[in-house]
């Protein structure tokens, strides 16, 4: 994996005596909150309902051993012994105290991390294909274009006030894992015709409280042309994005307002100057990261214990089927850790779990981990010879749970527990949601489908784009849940449609109960899915499950 | 028509710990609601909080939040995110209810 360089080192490392020193003229007097809030915004600092947060950035959501211990300890040490991994593939830490925090970010740069542009309107974390390099599908791993981003973003002078926040995700695949048409540019590498492989570019994607799928702004960009046509599209976005209302200020709105063919031009027009004067990546740097992804050198080794656990151990045999993935070797599998154990919340993971997490990856998976914006943790190299044990230490920490895909691997914001912009709770529902399907051992039966929960209309629970997609907002003091139909993250991305009136909180499992059983009574055969079986029937059945004493929606029965 | 005024206690949250306070009647910062002020004047509420504003070292973003007394005569929130900031979160017992 990429290590930092001795200019990121001694970027990070300055940047944190910075913030020692502001936290220290914050503390005596000298700088007002005023005049801090920016500042400690810029180290990722921010102030939630109870206590201060601090989100940290994990580039494309990679991480190795020594830095899951690091997270594990600044957890225990000073925090209250968990982090919550995020949609955008970063860790957050809900209980910092002011005083601390610089001490977090040098404990942090001792592993090359820190919490840089995770807030603000700059480019933030750029989020990869959490399969990356071991997908079956890949055309090439994503991460080192997703590493030369961040290089490339990482204090960039000219993007560090832009009308608002930007987001960048990768995917090397055609199966896209990365939610690439959710983002302010999305990156889908594909071939061209000589089967040379470059990227589709997708601006003005973005969920928040207007919703849209990003557009094609290039069928086919050559790789050796991206970062000059990146610059292209956040120039014409730095200048032409508007800056009179917060929420018409990404650059979906300006797509929209402005055209897409309009849009088109005016960042091909940008690029061309910008092509004629890049001198080109350096060869020796690219040279340095792609080196740095080598993949590892795999070996064939017998499977027997795992084949003989398969037949003889039906939990182990539910997980194995359930939470793994094939990988392009054979004998390999990517093993999908759940943070998702009935009634847990999503995301989190104690310090115990992390270490365990970091010794496992240590011990048998080439020391890689990720971070996936599914709020579950990769092990994206893992021999089937090293399977059983793999479980058996997974299982010892409580992260056997064995629901990869199915309805309690939900997707949940802090919401209302925790965050300060929250109209109503998210983790209670995602809580509830788990145990009552998990009650009713219908998990498997129903199968593939994604529950997405935000606590408000920001959407960092990609409510959008969940099958089944949950928003909570505050309706005259009272929570209340709206929910959307037939969202979808991947390739074949959709924005979900709001179902109808919102439910209060006690009549939200109900509701959902009668949607889930409208679909097993009415799907073709249980290979088709909630999504697949929305799409043949339409919503107006499962709009009559959500509402039958509504004469509006129950009129429409099959 | 102007809305009627409702009985408010200033909230906001300590800075160095980031933990809710509210403004007591003796001008302290308390972590209880219980010992908060209740202002049932609007311009009596607005000045303390200006007042509170002053205070900028001791806290960060104080506001008005509306609350009412309870059986004890004690000020409760009304509104149930300033329930869930005198308690904490509700998946874990931390915050306020794990301190008290
Ligand atoms: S969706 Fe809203 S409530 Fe949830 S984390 Fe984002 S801002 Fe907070």
């Amino acid at each position: 994996m990429y290590r930092y360089s001795q200019f990121d080192d001694e970027f990070v490392r300055t940047r944190v005596a910075e913030f020692r020193g502001q936290v220290e003229r914050r503390l005596d007097g000298s700088l007002s909150e005023d005049e801090f809030k920016p500042l400690r915004l810029k180290n990722g600092l921010y102030l939630q309902l109870h206590a201060y947060m601090l989100r940290v950035a994990i580039p494309y959501g990679t991480l190795n051993s020594r830095q899951m211990r690091q997270l594990a300890m600044i957890a225990e040490r000073w925090d209250k012994g968990y982090g919550h991994f995020t949609t955008r593939q970063n860790i957050q830490f809900n209980w910092p105290k002011l005083r601390d925090v610089p001490d977090i970010l040098d404990a942090l740069a001792d592993v090359s991390m820190h919490a840089i542009q995770t807030s603000g309107n700059c480019i933030r974390n750029v989020t990869a294909d959490h399969f990356a390099g071991a997908a079956c599908d890949e055309i090439e791993d994503p991460r080192p274009t997703a590493e030369l981003l961040r290089q490339w973003s990482t204090d960039h002078p000219e993007f560090q006030y832009l009308p608002r926040k930007f987001k960048i995700a990768v995917t090397g695949s055609p199966n896209d894992r990365a939610v690439t048409r959710a983002h302010d540019i999305g990156l889908r590498m594909v071939r061209d015709d000589f089967g040379k492989p470059g990227f589709e570019v997708l601006i003005g994607g973005g969920l928040g409280r207007t919703p849209m799928i990003g557009m094609v702004a290039r069928a086919f960009l050559p790789k050796d042309h991206l970062l000059p046509y990146i610059e292209a599209i956040l120039r014409v976005y730095n200048l032409a994005g508007r800056r009179d209302n917060k929420h018409k200020a990404r650059i979906k709105i300006l797509v929209h307002e402005t055209g897409r063919d309009i849009i088109r031009e005016r960042i091909e027009a940008e690029f061309k100057r910008r092509l004629a004067v890049f001198p080109g990546i350096d060869p020796q740097l690219m040279e340095d990261i792609d080196a740095s992804f080598r993949l590892p050198e795999f070996i064939d080794r017998p499977q027997d214990e795992h084949e003989g656990l398969l037949s003889s151990d039906p939990e182990y045999r539910e997980w194995a089927e359930q939470n793994l993935t094939d990988h392009r070797q054979d004998g390999y599998r990517i093993v999908t850790v759940s943070l998702k154990a009935i009634g847990a919340t999503p995301g989190d993971a104690t310090s115990d779990q992390m270490r365990a997490i970091a010794a496992i990856a240590e011990k048998y998976a080439y020391d890689e981990i990720r971070v996936s914006h599914e709020q579950n943790i990769i092990l994206p190299h893992v021999p089937l010879a090293s399977m059983p044990g793999v479980y058996a230490d997974l299982k010892a920490v409580g992260l056997a749970a064995a629901n990869i895909g199915l309805i309690s691997d939900i997707i949940a914001c802090p919401g209302m527990d925790y965050c300060s912009l929250a109209t109503a709770r998210s983790i209670p529902v995602a809580q509830d949601i788990a145990r009552e399907f998990n009650a009713l051992e219908l998990e498997k039966r129903i199968g593939h489908i994604k529950v997405k929960i935000s606590g408000c209309i920001n959407a960092c629970g990609h409510h959008h784009v969940g099958h089944i997609g949950i928003l909570g907002l505050d309706r005259a003091g009272v929570e209340n849940y709206q929910i959307t139909l037939g969202g979808d993250g991947t390739e074949t991305a959709a924005i979900g449609r709001r179902a109808g009136p919102g439910f209060a909180a006690d009549e939200l499992l109900p509701a959902l109960r009668r949607l889930i059983d409208r679909y097993l009574e009415t799907r073709l055969d249980d290979r088709e899915t909630f999504l697949a079986c929305y799409r043949r029937l339409g919503e107006a059945p499962f709009l009559a499950a959500l509402y039958p004493d509504n004469p509006r929606y129950a009129g429409e029965q099959l | 028509m102007p809305r009627k005024f409702t009985p408010k206690v200033i909230t906001s949250n300590d800075l160095l710990e980031g933990d809710v306070i509210y403004l007591a009647r003796d001008g302290e910062w308390v972590r209880d609601i219980r010992r908060a002020a209740l202002y049932d004047d609007e311009n009596e509420a607005i000045s303390a909080l200006a007042c509170a504003d002053s205070h900028r070292h001791r806290h960060v973003g104080a506001y008005l939040a509306d609350a009412a007394l309870n059986d004890e005569g004690l000020p409760d929130p009304v509104h149930f995110r300033e329930v869930f900031r005198t308690r904490g979160p509700t998946n874990y017992f931390h915050g306020k209810q794990a301190d008290s």
